[in-house]
């Protein structure tokens, strides 16, 4: 391989693919390097993917796409030991097209899908190939190492798209290394169970979908959360905390997945279930601050590499990464255009972003991690204490409902500082809402 | 149709045999034994979500990477692990994802 292409997109991933759907779409001779042995062979997500950018890109895509069900139903859900208070959503609006842009997917089928479109665009997928690095002359970025025997690659400009455990990035001195209170580690199992159960036991329609959030003791009181998310015929459950968090309690991520899905409150929606599949993925948080640069002479990092993850309850990762890819590629087409693939002739890149929902988001939920760092007894005490005091305002007895309540309030705030308790709600509503 | 049968009990080992590995000779993964006796947390132990890190009878790191769920955790998590990725096409292959 001696061939120089336009560009070069490392990582077929949502963003990658995405990048190189764009270019090849404007006649761009563009390769995505891909380590796996086909695209989504190495890619995890919770399972939500907001298809607002890909709607744009392949207009319908559900008419096509392997999506699993759209999201019309929402739950979130506080878990104390042995009692749960929850919220659950149902819009029939979000039953139209396009379907509130919500869909649950299973990403091993879903980019492999998505990398044949690029394909059929065009696009060049390398697959089974690792990038080891950038091959760089004078301060510019002009190709990538490959592994294998021929392996240097060149192009004008390189995309790196190689996902949250982001060696490269880091290697081109772009990026830093994340500490462990940045970086979400999250474990997931797909279950199996057949679509009439799943319909009947979720209360669906045919193709209608539900997300569920469950926090406090899901997770053992540890900031994070666990989840259950509706597939066509399997539920994706998960859980994921920050490692930091998890280190301080020598919590292992497989341990406390069994621990939630033994939960009282959450065994019932799994029974019957046959387990399919287990695997683990990092969730970027680095916080609109700390974001890594993201661009030098000749490169530019997109998707989770370069952090685009909304920590918020919008958990939104594959649609950022999609946007950012799709940004990057209007970028590259600009710099082509000028002739000039400088960190200069490429700045449209990080002006598109700025000016879009991306950074406006990240900067919107800047301080959403630390803010919940501050708190911890939003995850143990609170929960536990609201509980408390509900089970003992609906629990019958012979004792006049006004004594009964009385004491179930003083068990509250025995617990609880009432004044840390608003001002700690008013700092999540702030920062997480 | 009722289904009221708890889900299955699987242990770590048995959960792992469900997924597709294409398994390398070479690890991808190193340890420097000399760190590794000089460390008190020994995170790595615990933070793998599929155990790939152990300690053997002489209380060395023994590193099963044939199981690696590629996720980067223990990389984030200890300053010395040398994580390189899996040769293409070797490591652990998704069938759901």
């Amino acid at each position: 391989m001696t061939d120089k292409f336009d560009c070069i997109i490392i990582g077929a991933g949502p963003s990658g693919i995405a990048c190189a759907f764009a270019m090849a779409k404007a006649g761009l001779d563009v390769v995505v390097i891909e380590r796996g042995e086909y695209p989504g062979s190495k890619n995890v997500s919770g399972g939500v993917l907001y298809s607002t950018i890909l709607n744009k890109l392949i207009p319908n895509f559900w008419q096509d796409a392997p999506v699993e069900r759209h999201v019309v139903k929402k739950r979130y859900s506080i878990l104390s030991k042995d009692s749960e208070m929850a919220l659950e959503l149902n819009f029939n609006n979000f039953n139209n097209p396009p379907y509130n842009d919500s869909f649950t997917i299973l990403r091993s089928k879903f980019d492999r899908w998505f990398a044949k479109k690029a394909e059929d665009t065009g696009a060049f997928v390398l697959t089974e190939t690792v990038v080891d690095d950038f091959i760089w002359k004078d301060g510019k970025v002009i190709g990538v190492k490959a592994r294998r025997e021929d392996g240097d690659v060149y192009a004008d400009v390189v995309v790196c798209a190689e996902g949250a455990n982001s060696l490269l990035a880091e290697k081109s001195g772009l990026k830093k290394k994340p500490a462990d209170n940045q970086m979400i580690t999250a474990a997931k199992e797909v279950i199996s169970l057949p679509r009439e159960v799943i319909e009947d036991r979720f209360n669906l329609e045919a193709d209608e979908g539900l997300t569920m959030e469950f926090f406090g003791d899901a997770v053992k009181g540890m900031i994070g959360s666990g989840f259950i998310y509706t597939n066509k015929d399997s539920l994706s459950v998960g859980v994921g905390c920050p490692i930091s968090v998890m280190k301080k309690r020598n919590m292992h991520p497989n341990d406390l997945l069994d621990a939630f899905k033994s939960h009282p409150m959450i065994k019932k929606f799994l029974r019957g279930g046959k387990i399919e599949e287990l695997s683990a993925k990092m969730i970027p948080e680095l916080g609109y601050k700390n974001l890594s640069r993201l661009v030098a002479n000749g490169l530019l990092i997109v998707g989770d590499a370069a952090g685009f993850v909304n920590p918020s309850l919008y958990r939104e990762g594959s649609n950022m990464a999609m946007a950012s890819g799709v940004m990057a590629a209007e970028a590259i087409l600009e710099a082509k255009g000028k002739g000039d693939f400088s960190e200069a002739g490429l700045a449209g890149y990080g002006k598109r972003l700025q000016e879009s929902f991306v950074m406006k988001d990240l900067e919107r939920y800047c301080d959403a991690p630390e803010r919940l760092a501050e708190a911890p007894e939003l995850f143990k005490e609170y929960p536990d204490a609201i509980l408390k005091m509900a089970e003992g305002y609906f629990t019958i007895s012979d004792m006049p409902k006004r004594e009964a309540q009385q004491l179930a309030r003083r068990h509250f705030k025995d617990k609880v500082s009432i004044w840390k308790f608003l001002w700690d709600m008013y700092k999540v509503r702030k920062s997480i809402l | 149709m009722t289904i009221l049968q708890p889900l299955e009990k699987k242990t770590l080992a048995e959960k792992l045999y469900l997924v597709r590995f294409k398994t390398d000779t070479e690890s991808h993964l190193k340890v420097d034994p000399e760190k590794c006796k000089l460390c008190r947390e020994r995170g790595c132990i615990y933070i793998c979500p599929a155990d790939v890190y152990k300690l053997d009878e002489k209380e060395n790191i023994a590193i099963s990477y044939e199981a690696c769920l590629e996720c980067g955790t223990c990389r984030i998590t200890c300053e010395f692990i040398d994580w390189k990725n899996p040769r293409g096409g070797f490591g652990v292959c998704y069938r759901y994802g």
